[in-house]
């Protein structure tokens, strides 16, 4: 046998190579269970960056379902509260091109507002509140926790009688903040005249 | 002089801008005067807004508090002088977004009337903490610009031990004298709030006075005022921004604050000359915070110069005394022009940062030429005084790129603006930081609130889940207990679905009866009670009530136990169906009351016996009653009828029997024509009838006969000479006679007529013998069997009569 093999160098590298096949199989097999991640980590990754309002805009319900949908290959351009900014992260997350926004504009932040004297105390809106972000009981008037609204304007549909109504978040003193220039620095002097001709 | 020049360290970068500082030092501190309307917002420091402790039309004294500090990061607010609160409302604030805030408005009425204020002689007898709570009181916050509580930055911790306190008199920024201005006025007082920060801080090693040597009046009167003190006053070389607090601490000691740590992490605490003021004023004659000196100046004003103005006083009101020139002025800045912000507005107050005000013409600082693109060439990153690579954040910042931004220390930019003042290009590089800086934090809020939300949403839906699973739950239980129920059923029939509707229905059946008549049932209740209480009463004789009733109410009471045990048992069943706690008490319920039933049917028996016993009182047995009611008729048939009655009864018996045995005779006639096998069986009942019959006619003749004998009157009532066609009637008659005769026979008479009948009846029924043995019919037999019988009785009368 072993006379046959050194004879015969084609069977000998043929078994060489056979046996280090087995050998790094059946490491890397070994690996694969021992090293097991469990739940699907490019999700959870695509969920940290996803604005959680749990809208449902992107065609789903809530934010973890679209965070496992982009994860299986959805696209990532879906997301109108995170706008260009969330697109730009998951592109970079998952090393794909950046697409513009699947809407007609990113939405504006806002905060559900309960005109509280039309209320008629129904509750529906708070059985619709993804983050019980709406306080009241049956028959008596409903208010929304403000700190806690996501925005998501699930509330004002199933509203009765139309008495919510979503509101811009007002900057105040506390939040405002320097606004970016926007000259058009970039251009070069022969670019503008160039432009302008 | 014998005092050595200490050794200062430089810091990287900085820029020299024109300082453009004589002109506002031309002339002394002047009193701003007070204006007709004071303007207090509630938010001049770094932290929350003070909240407001006076109302609208409230009568104010100067140096009275107005707005009390919210928290431990906050300052009040006092009067700046006497007045009326006109209004607590939201005003133009000085603020770089040119927003309103929420302000007091004083209405002065010009007579500057102090509240009565007092300060320590002696601030050294006053313990620490009552020193930082005078500090605390009198709303003091830095006064450089920055605006942080000063009692906070007091409040050092003992784990944290201060080796230097540092004054903080650079005032770098171009155009800006109040400082400088203040040294060369004031420096007394500059040294003795020193002294005041000394004894609150205890510096192990130095108090130092940092002064740039462009401001030599400035450092020669501190040195003047600090002589004997220890307080050290240390010139260094004029450099933009060598005023910024970390800056002037490496430029002192050489130590660099760590980046986002505070001075008292490298044992230092810094404040500003201009606080330093105040604290002494405030601890030394309790006035609080409620001026200080802002400069005046830019070519749109005619004379630039240091004002001592109350907060609160409108810039307008300042501009005016400077002979502002509204046209020459391209834009309103407050603060210098490195770090200051353009005023939209010249209502603004000034408000405890605010030091200066800056009024230039177009030349002096004209509009920023339009930025271009950057070349690289590396000016910023060699200006930058805290080592920062400006332009490489500047394309982080244009590319949103935060996690680089934060790589590269933004957040160490201290926004001085020597990379803009540098640029080839005339970029606004500080604005991009600036802006960068807000959406880092914004995308830091966003995240906890997301976060937060996103936990919400699991929480909800965990919830939702549970509430789910637990009906889920239930409704198999439901669907478990039925199945349970139907295989019970199916095994054991008695404790099956249709025993429960069974049992249910009686129930109902039961509950109807008693609602048909519960009038009744009340009744029988009420009685039963009343004979109770009757039969206690009355020698306590049980026997005393009426058997009838007693056996009325002891079925009574039968019935409801047994109702009672027929509902226990349904409820022992849904019990152990629902296996409820309550089981055994259900049992136990369903034997006691199975055990009553049980002793009212013994008892019940037992009346019934003892009734039995004394069956003249036997009403319960219809059997018996019966018996009883035809007894006692009978009893009053004999002994109470009166012979009308009888007549008339015995006239009926008469007519009723011959009715009959008509009746008889055609049926026997029919029977005959027909050959019947029962023409024999009529036969005797013809015969049996007549027989009764005549003894009817015989009682009625015999009856009639005693009346005629005992009212001969009354004999012609007697039917007798009533004669008729009728066969009938004349058979009566017949019988009449015949008994009207037979009443006067003797016994031997009567027997001889039975015996004369027996033997006619005999040859009646001897030719129909003889006929039936000829026509061979089976009734012969009959008929000789019945000749047999009279033949019997002929002999027996035969035997009688002979």
């Amino acid at each position: 046998m072993i006379e046959l093999i050194a004879q015969n160098p084609f069977i000998a590298s043929l078994l060489a190579l056979v046996s280090l096949g087995v050998v790094f199989g059946a490491l890397l097999g070994f690996a694969a269970v021992k090293f097991k991640t469990e739940g699907d980590p490019i999700a959870d990754q695509v969920e940290a960056l996803l604005p959680q309002t749990q809208c449902g805009q992107c065609g789903y319900p809530g934010c973890r379902p679209y965070a496992q949908a982009i994860a299986d290959g959805d696209d990532i351009n879906k997301c109108p509260p995170g706008g260009e900014a969330t697109i730009a992260a998951l592109a970079d997350l998952l090393g794909v091109e950046a697409k513009p926004l699947d809407a007609a504009e990113e939405s504006v932040p806002s905060v559900a507002y309960i005109r509280e004297e039309e209320c008629i105390g129904c509750t529906k809106c708070i059985q619709a509140c993804p983050v019980d972000a709406i306080l009241g009981s049956a028959k008596h008037m409903h208010t929304v926790i403000a700190s806690e609204c996501t925005g998501c304007d699930l509330c004002v549909e199933p509203c009765p009688v139309d008495c919510i109504e979503m509101r811009p978040i007002e900057t105040s003193l506390q939040t405002w903040h320097w606004d970016k220039p926007k000259p058009p620095e970039d251009l070069i002097a022969s670019d503008r005249s160039g432009a302008s001709a | 002089m014998s005092q050595l020049i200490r050794k200062v360290w430089d810091i990287h970068g900085g820029i020299h801008p024109a300082e453009n500082k004589q002109q506002s030092l031309q002339s002394p501190i002047q009193a701003a005067g007070i204006p007709p309307q004071l303007i207090l917002p509630l938010a001049q420091h770094i932290g929350a807004p003070a909240s407001p402790i006076i109302s609208v039309g409230d009568r104010v004294l100067k140096g009275q508090m107005i707005a009390e500090a919210k928290g431990f990061v906050s300052a009040p607010v006092h009067a700046p002088t006497s007045g009326t609160v006109v209004a607590i409302e939201s005003r133009l604030i000085p603020h770089p977004s040119g927003m309103s805030g929420a302000c007091i408005v004083i209405d002065t009425d010009g007579q500057d009337e102090w509240i009565s204020h007092s300060g320590v002689d002696d601030f050294r007898s006053l313990s620490k903490m009552d020193l930082i709570d005078r500090v605390r009181q009198a709303g003091i916050a830095g006064m450089g610009g920055a605006g942080f509580p000063s009692a906070v930055k007091l409040s050092t911790r003992d784990d944290k031990p201060i080796e230097t306190l540092i004054l903080n008199g650079t005032e770098c920024e171009p155009y800006i004298t109040a400082d400088d201005i203040l040294m060369r006025e004031r420096a007394a007082e500059i040294i003795a709030g020193a002294e005041i920060l000394r004894h609150l801080i205890k510096p192990s090693k130095e108090t130092l006075i940092g002064v740039e040597d462009n401001k030599p009046e400035g450092i020669a009167a501190l040195q003047k005022a600090a002589q004997g003190t220890g307080i050290e006053i240390v010139p260094f070389p004029t450099k933009y921004p060598s005023g910024g607090e970390k800056q002037l601490i490496q430029i002192l000691t050489g130590k660099e604050v760590p980046a986002g740590g505070l001075p008292a992490d490298i044992g230092i605490v810094c404040q500003n000359i201009g606080t330093a003021t105040a604290i002494y004023r405030a601890i030394c004659f309790g006035e609080p915070l409620i001026s200080r000196i802002t400069t005046i100046t830019g070519e749109a004003c005619s004379q630039p110069r240091n004002y001592e103005v109350l907060l609160g006083t409108p810039v307008q009101f300042l501009l005016d005394q400077s002979g502002f020139k509204k046209d020459d002025c391209i834009r309103l800045v407050m603060g210098g022009p490195m770090m200051g912000y353009t005023l939209q507005d010249t209502a603004v107050p000034i408000v405890k940062t605010s030091n200066c005000v800056l009024a230039p013409s177009a030349a002096e600082l004209p509009p920023p030429p339009p930025a271009q693109a950057c070349i690289r060439c590396g000016m910023c990153a060699e200006a930058c005084p805290v080592s920062l690579l400006p332009q490489q954040m500047y394309w982080f910042s244009r590319a949103q790129e935060h996690e680089k931004l934060e790589d590269h220390q933004l957040f160490d930019c201290i926004e001085c603006g020597a990379c803009s003042y540098v640029c080839p290009s005339n970029i606004p590089l500080v604005q991009y930081y600036r802006a960068s800086k807000a959406e880092i934090r914004q995308a830091q809020q966003d995240k906890i609130k997301a976060e937060r939300s996103k936990e919400r949403f699991e929480a909800r839906t965990a919830r939702l889940e549970q509430e789910e699973a637990e009906k889920e739950a239930k409704r198999a239980a439901r669907l478990k207990a039925a199945k349970d129920k139907a295989a019970a059923a199916a095994s054991n029939p008695d404790s099956s679905k249709t025993d429960l509707i069974q049992a249910a229905i009686e129930r109902s059946k039961a509950k109807k009866a008693d609602a048909a008549d519960p009038a009744q049932d009340a009744i029988a209740r009420a009685q039963a009670k009343a004979q109770d209480r009757v039969q206690d009463k009355g020698d306590g004789k049980v026997a005393a009530e009426d058997p009838a009733a007693k056996t009325e109410r002891l079925q009574l009471l039968l019935a409801s136990a047994e109702r009672r045990l027929v509902s226990a048992r349904e409820k022992l069943a849904l019990a152990k169906e629902q296996a409820s706690e309550n089981v055994e008490a259900f049992a136990t319920a369903v034997i006691k009351t199975e055990d009553k039933v049980a002793a009212l049917q013994i008892e019940i028996a037992n009346h019934q016996a003892s009734l039995a016993s004394a069956p003249a009182h036997d009403a319960a047995d219809p059997a018996q009653a019966a018996i009883a009611r035809a007894m006692a008729k009978r009893a009053g048939v004999s002994a109470d009828e009166s012979d009308e009655d009888k007549t008339q009864r015995l006239q009926n018996l008469v007519a009723t029997t011959e009715k009959r045995l008509a009746a008889a005779q055609q049926k026997l006639s029919t029977a005959q024509e027909q050959n019947d096998a029962n023409v024999a069986a009529f036969a005797t009942g013809v015969e049996k009838t007549q027989s009764k019959l005549e003894t009817a006619k015989q009682d009625l003749a015999a009856h009639l006969a005693r009346l005629a004998a005992e009212t001969p009157a009354s004999a012609e009532t007697t039917p007798a000479p009533s004669s008729s066609d009728d066969p009938v009637q004349a058979a009566i008659e017949r019988a009449k006679a015949a008994r009207a005769a037979q009443a006067d026979m003797s016994d031997e008479d009567k027997l001889k007529q039975t015996i004369a009948s027996l033997e006619n009846r005999i040859a009646r029924t001897q030719e129909k013998l003889s006929a039936a043995q000829e026509s061979g019919d089976d009734k012969a037999e009959i008929l000789a069997d019945s000749i047999a019988k009279l033949q019997d009785k002929l002999a027996s009368a035969k035997q009688q009569l002979g």
